[in-house]
């Protein structure tokens, strides 16, 4: 027998995940999206707000958008002050997360690194590490020795094409799998009596004045109390239904993994710069990432020169990387909103609310934005952590921009 | 170590040389043609590995890329983690062990080249079988540019394993012709080693070419050891072949147990007897030539156990050789350890396992039926059908430009997959309107004896006890029936949860072999029909590739190639330190001996605010805009009017996305009434072309309007301070530099001794300035006479650092580092940059937007540090004066922030600037700045710190 490869070790499902339930002629609330969203959104609604009477549609299979597609990352570090309380309120959710789902799933607090690469860089990561501070989130500037002491294999030395000037670091971010995490929230939405409807598309709405009645599906029409959007890339397609103008454009956002190696990557790291993240996942695999594809599209997949392109950044940055394999790239479709912040909250419609524009990074949110979605239903009203994330903010003009500032997605 | 399992003779492999390798610690020898897997082989040597999970010792169980059990480590010559044996040609002095599921990536870094070529074809075939070869020579024939890639060492695909005849000759004679010929076109690229890995839109096809993997250390350094070829192609025929699938049992990974097509090709092609008691599992006719052509090589082959209970036209065959035949039987596990030394045999009835016994034997090879590799069909996102007959997946519909052959497209018998291949490039050509070649002749193939369909067998119940424990589905994973039990009891239904919950499919081979077994079994669990499972998606690559091969030559100094000014060797050799602006290197400051950037800096800036100073100003962005609409395009996307400003002279201009907040600045000079010279910000160069393109072209095609970038084509050298009119003056004395006639804000066109060159009035410090602008060719001369000319004043050159502090002490802001896409010109103080006559321009309708009206918005203010010591850090947070000198609990209220801070030479003080909310109102106030722990109060300021008046812009 040979010695225990690090991480080899699965851990082990529940023996019951949910059921696949025909769908009843109507619900108190119905959630559009079976994506890490719309999960938690049912299982907060269930736990917190009572509210069981509820049916997840879901057009593939649960948890099969960007929720089985993305790089995992989890953080709270946003410079903005709206950003910052959702995020770190979900990053608190998290932590209690194994325990409130009795799921294992795999959150590992390894911390994240946003390399600066370049003055401007630094200005940017002072000034979210000073204000992340201030907002009594974990931050730190780290100087590059400090970078290598807590990532060694990345490349500090000064004689590369955009040298590590830097980093933030926030320990307390992370990973999860996110498979693991969709269906803990899954199995706790189900085990509370909400029905979780699979192959479900929603293909219309019955409207009366400004309420919306039901949906029609692909599996006949659903009568419903209140309805959320929980689509993500495919949100403007509903709200076209509904006739209802979102601002959001829909991007392939392209992801891969390697084979399993040994442990080599002890953390995150992110660089905007060299564009490229990476984190090694439980099993051993390098799982990494880049930018989305410049195209608008609802192809899950994207163009190969977006990834030749992440994979010079990674060896630039990782030398150690030269000789690992890609095996397995793919793309999720993501909903890019004007000032990459999200969209959630009221529509027109009084019994329709949305949730979208999360982008590149809302996997961190999904507890987050699960709780405050739930509250928002359950109240009528938008929770304080999103607040500030109206639809109406883009005629406000109240944005929260967090690229142009942050310039840090995902 | 001996080769005690190779042939006396036979085989694609140099027996005349021998090559000496490391395994495991142990020396062995094979030859050139060898895999590391079929020299392993011929030592006698099945486990290779263990695995991952359970650790179970695990072995060759496949002859190329789809063998699940043989991965391994390379060390030599260069660590590379995880390979299969199969795949791994080899070389002397190879140095490998087996790998317990995890690689190991080198600590030093990777010093071979790596490249990509585009290539442009009319026909792509890839694969080298029969099918391919036939369909290239077709596609070759009629003239056609044609590429043809394959994976192997060299061309025949299944051919090399078998002892096929064309033409009653060798069927690799034929192979050995078509390559001739295919040599002879000019227009056919042929490559070999070379695997196409992903499938894309419009006949876009990525292939690594592996050119020196194979020879080791012997590699010459100056070729490159991977090359990716990215080929478009007209038309990509796929003829990728298929991959024999197994049947799980109980105990299926057992070292021994091997597919039994990859049997036929250790024999046929690497001289290499797997074993030397076999025992052949099968479902279908298929594996009756491995156990004929073993048996004839001398392997005592204990029985063929074909699940069918009418067996095959082929058991007389095999019962004239001696080999016992039985029908309606499996095999329900083995026993061994390290290798299989029985395979347990029993009645197969109606799906029912009787009584069985052992047969002992230290090869067991299974043949389940074969999978064509539709991997880069998928890819392409070609709609895959189940085919009951087969037990596999098919293409279910025709692509543009792609079609299937062959093999992949279920076509299993040489004669079919000739002709299949013909037929496919033809069609192809047509499509393409290319007329398909009049002599095409295919070579004939004898008769096959007809085959009795396959049994579609997934799996043998589990009878050993182990409840489908030890029945392996995928072996990289250590996935098994009672997984896949496991997820559907669970409520599982859709075989993407079944993938993500078992692991199956998610390792190196990415599931080649357990695939479909598991959407089978899926199936059966399920009581399903197999297509309403169906597969999980196919993504590339079809198999693994390394980073560095991607990345190619866009590593180290060519990661992001770097642009310097035509000056860059003079400024190397001023002793310039350099700073990364965009892509630019762009001189930081230029210390004199002894000097740090801080006195550098302030040396700087006090010769250009009281002498003269001069600035490499080149990296700035220059578009030239020329068309009978350049004003009115400039109107709408400046926020200032363009169109009035006079030929010959230069406005200075705010440009804002959609959103109203500002994207980018700079200066434009109307050089004609329909030409004008925009400046832009060094790093917005590309955006701000990109930007105008996009608007010129998606919403205002109407406009007559051209934009070309001059970036490269001007040298701009800011010549400042209250000396720069004597400079200007002494060197160019045909130009009145009077502030009458040469005012600010305007331009002139002059000459230095015959060299075009074009003066103007600009200024981005607030002092006496102009800027000088000249072909690149004469830069470094024009600049040399400018020093010299300066060299009584004392001409100080000045880096970008001197060039902020000296521009932020006049609160010019730099758009980037004082404003982040949150800002307004207002914010900035420039309202009056923004026109009220234009009746409309980019960003204007989001300036009434009510939180612009918001007086608590952040505005450019500037910040003195009270103890008249402090620089405050960059980015620094700004809160409310807290008396006590102490940060109450987070959250802390923050005001805004410090976007650019410095020394300042003329005001003998640090200073900064900063967005602080509602900033104008607070001027006078006293804020603090958190700064390592202490709270550093300072005073709110206007932007303006230097000469507000504006005293010195004419001299
Ligand atoms: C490659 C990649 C990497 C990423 N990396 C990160 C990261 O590191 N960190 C991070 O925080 N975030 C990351 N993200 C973003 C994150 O995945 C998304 O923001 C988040 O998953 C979106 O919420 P969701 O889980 O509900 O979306 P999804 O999982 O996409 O859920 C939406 C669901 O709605 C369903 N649906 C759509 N239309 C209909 C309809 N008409 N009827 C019924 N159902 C419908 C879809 O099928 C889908 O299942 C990444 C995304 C991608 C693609």
């Amino acid at each position: 027998m040979n010695p225990r490869t690090p991480g080899a070790d699965l851990p082990e499902h529940p023996d019951f995940l949910w059921r696949d339930p025909e769908p009843k002629r109507s619900y108190d609330v119905v959630i559009v999206g079976g994506g890490g969203h719309g999960l938690a959104t049912a299982h907060y609604l269930a736990k917190n707000h009572g509210i069981t009477n509820v049916a997840v549609l879901e057009k593939g299979w649960l948890g099969g958008g960007n929720m089985a597609r993305n790089t995992t990352i989890i953080r709270s570090n946003y410079l903005w002050d709206e950003s910052s309380a959702i995020y770190e309120a979900s990053l608190k959710l998290w932590e209690g997360l194994e325990e409130d789902l009795g799921y294992p799933i795999l959150f590992s607090q390894r911390g994240v690194l946003n390399l600066a690469h370049t003055l401007q860089d630094v200005r940017d990561s002072v000034r979210r590490v000073e204000a992340n501070k201030l907002n009594g989130v974990d931050a730190e500037w780290l100087e590059p020795d400090e970078v290598r002491k807590v990532c060694p294999i990345v490349n500090t030395s000064t004689d590369i094409r955009y040298p590590v000037l830097g980093a933030t670091y926030q320990p307390r971010a992370g990973i999860a799998k996110h498979d693991y995490v969709a269906w803990g929230f899954a199995r706790r939405a189900h085990e509370a009596g909400i029905d979780l409807i699979q192959d479900c598309e929603v293909t219309g709405f019955a409207t009366e004045g400004n309420r919306v009645t039901g949906v029609q599906t692909t599996r006949g029409t659903i009568a419903a109390g209140t309805v959320a959007l929980c689509a993500a890339g495919h949100t403007s397609v509903l709200t076209d239904m509904l006739g209802i103008r979102v601002p959001v454009q829909s991007h392939p956002l392209q992801a891969l993994v390697s084979e399993l190696l040994e442990p080599v990557h002890p953390t995150v790291v992110m660089s905007n710069a060299v564009h490229v993240y990476v984190s090694q996942a439980h099993k051993g695999e390098l799982v990494m990432g880049a930018g989305v594809d410049s195209y608008n599209g609802y192809g899950q997949r994207g163009a190969f020169h977006v990834i030749e392109r992440q994979m010079a950044a990674a060896v630039e940055l990782f030398p150690v990387f030269a000789r690992a394999h890609l095996l397995r790239t793919w793309a999720g479709i993501v909903d890019t909103s004007p000032d990459a912040s999200p969209i959630v909250g009221r529509t027109p419609y009084d019994n329709v609310y949305l949730n979208c524009g999360w982008g590149t990074g809302g996997f961190k949110a999904t507890p987050g934005v699960g709780w405050a979605l739930a509250h928002t239903i359950a109240h009528g009203e938008p929770h304080a952590n999103v607040a500030p994330f109206t639809l109406d903010r883009f005629v406000t003009g109240a944005l929260v921009d967090e690229h142009g500032a942050a310039a840090v997605a995902h | 170590m001996t080769s005690p399992f190779r042939t006396a003779e036979g085989g694609r492999i140099d027996r005349g040389t021998t090559l000496e390798f490391t395994f495991d610690g142990q020396t062995h020898t094979g030859h050139p043609g060898d895999t590391l897997a079929s020299a392993l082989l011929a030592s006698g040597r099945h486990q290779v590995a263990t695995s991952v999970k359970l650790g179970r010792p695990r072995g060759i169980a496949a002859a190329w890329a789809e063998d699940p059990g043989g991965l391994v480590q390379i060390e030599e010559p260069f660590p590379e983690p995880m390979l299969l044996a199969t795949t791994v040609e080899l070389h002397d002095g190879l140095v490998a062990h087996g790998l317990p599921g995890q690689g190991r990536l080198a600590e030093i870094s990777d010093s071979a080249r790596y490249d990509a070529v585009h290539h442009h074809v009319d026909v792509l075939v890839v694969g080298a079988g029969p099918a391919g070869l036939t369909a290239a020579l077709t596609a070759a024939r009629s003239g056609a540019r044609v590429a043809l890639v394959d994976e192997q060492s060299e061309a025949g695909g299944s051919l090399l394993g078998g002892t096929d005849r064309l033409d009653d000759a060798p069927a690799l004679e034929w192979v050995a012709a078509a390559v001739a010929e295919l040599a002879g076109h000019p227009e056919v690229l042929h490559l070999q080693r070379t695997t196409a890995f992903g499938s894309y839109d419009d006949g876009f096809v990525l292939a690594l070419e592996r050119r020196t993997d194979h020879l080791g250390t012997a590699a010459p350094r100056h070729v490159s050891r991977q090359r990716v070829w990215r080929l478009r192609a007209r038309s990509v025929v796929v003829a990728t072949g298929a991959h024999e699938r197994p049947v799980v049992f109980a105990d299926n990974d057992r070292p021994g147990t091997m597919l039994a097509g990859a049997a036929r090709t250790f024999l046929h092609r690497y001289g290499v007897l797997p074993g030397r008691q076999a025992v052949v599992f099968t479902t279908n006719d298929s594996a009756y030539d491995a156990a004929l052509d073993l048996h004839r090589a001398g392997v005592a082959v204990e029985a063929v156990v074909d699940a069918r209970p009418a067996g095959s036209p082929r058991r007389e065959e095999c019962e004239r050789a001696g080999i016992r035949v039985l029908s309606g039987a499996v095999v329900t596990a083995t026993q061994g350890v390290e290798r299989v030394t029985h395979a347990l045999v029993a009645p197969f009835v109606d799906g029912q396992v009787g009584a069985g016994s052992a047969i002992a034997c230290d090869l067991l090879l299974v043949s389940g039926g074969w999978n064509p590799a539709v991997h880069l069909f998928s890819q392409a996102r070609g709609r895959l059908r189940y085919d009951e007959a087969l037990g596999a997946f098919l293409p279910a519909e025709e692509l543009d430009r792609l079609s299937v052959t062959g093999a992949a497209a279920g076509v299993l018998d040489l004669a079919g997959c000739l002709a299949d291949g013909q037929r496919v490039a033809r069609a192809a050509l047509t499509a393409l309107a290319v007329a398909p070649p009049g002599e095409d002749r295919l070579p004939t193939a004898p008769e096959p004896v007809v085959p009795a369909a396959p049994l579609v067998l997934w799996r043998v119940p589990d009878t050993s006890g182990a409840d489908g424990n030890t029945s392996f589905v995928d072996l990289q994973r250590d996935a098994t029936v009672a997984d896949i039990a496991r997820a559907v009891g669970a409520g599982l239904r859709s075989i993407e949860h079944i993938k993500r919950y078992t692991t199956i499919g998610t390792a190196h081979d990415q599931g080649k072999t357990s695939g479909v077994l598991a959407s089978g079994i899926t199936a059966e669990l399920l009581g399903v029909p197999v297509q309403a499972t169906g597969t999980t998606t196919f993504r590339p690559p079809y198999t693994p590739v390394a980073f560095a091969a991607l990345a190619g030559r866009d590593r180290g100094r060519l990661f992001d190639p770097e642009r310097v000014t035509s000056l860059h060797d003079w400024h190397v050799a001023a002793g310039a330190v350099f700073e990364d602006v965009g892509q630019w290197k762009r001189p930081r400051h230029y210390p004199r001996p002894g000097e740090d950037m801080e006195t550098a800096v302030l040396r700087e800036c006090a010769a250009a605010r009281t002498g003269v100073g001069i600035l490499d100003g080149s990296t700035l962005g220059k578009i030239d805009v020329q068309g009978p609409d350049a004003a009115v395009l400039l109107d709408r996307l400046y926020t200032n009017m363009m169109s009035s400003l006079k030929v010959g002279s230069v406005r200075y201009g705010v440009m804002c996305g959609v959103d109203g907040m500002v994207i980018d600045d700079g200066t434009v000079l109307r050089l004609a009434e329909d030409r004008f010279l925009l400046l832009t910000t060094t790093g917005g160069a590309a955006k701000v072309l990109d930007w105008m393109e996009e608007w010129a072209q998606t919403e205002w095609p109407d406009l007559r309007v051209h934009c070309t970038s001059v970036t490269e084509q001007w040298n701009t050298f800011p010549v400042v301070g209250p000396r720069s009119r004597d400079v200007i003056g002494a060197l160019f004395p045909q130009v009145d530099v009077a502030n009458e006639a040469f005012p600010f804000m305007t331009w002139r066109d002059t000459a230095l001794d015959g060299v075009p060159v074009r003066l103007a009035r600009i200024s981005f410090s607030g002092e006496l300035a102009f800027e000088v602008y000249v072909n690149p060719w004469y830069g470094v001369a024009v600049w040399e006479r400018l020093l010299e000319a300066g060299r009584p004043y004392g001409i100080t050159p000045y880096g970008t650092e001197t060039m902020h502090v000296l521009r932020a002490e006049k609160g010019y802001p730099i758009i980037g580092q004082d404003t982040d896409g949150t800002v307004t010109p207002h914010d900035l103080g420039m309202a009056w940059a923004v026109s009220k006559k234009k009746p409309d321009f980019v960003g204007k309708r989001s300036f009434a937007r009510q939180a612009n009206q918001d007086p608590l918005r952040k505005q450019l203010v500037g910040l003195l540090p009270v103890d008249r010591r402090t620089v405050l850090p960059e980015g620094s947070q700004i809160v409310e004066l807290h008396p006590d000198g102490q940060l109450p609990p987070p959250p802390v209220p923050m005001l805004g922030h410090v976007t650019s801070s410095y020394r300042s030479a003329e005001l003998a003080r640090p200073f900064a600037l900063a967005l602080v909310k509602g900033g104008r109102s607070r001027i006078g106030d006293t804020v603090h700045v958190p700064v390592n722990g202490t709270l550093v109060p300072a005073e709110v300021t206007g932007s303006v710190l230097v000469d507000p008046e504006g005293a010195r812009r004419d001299g």
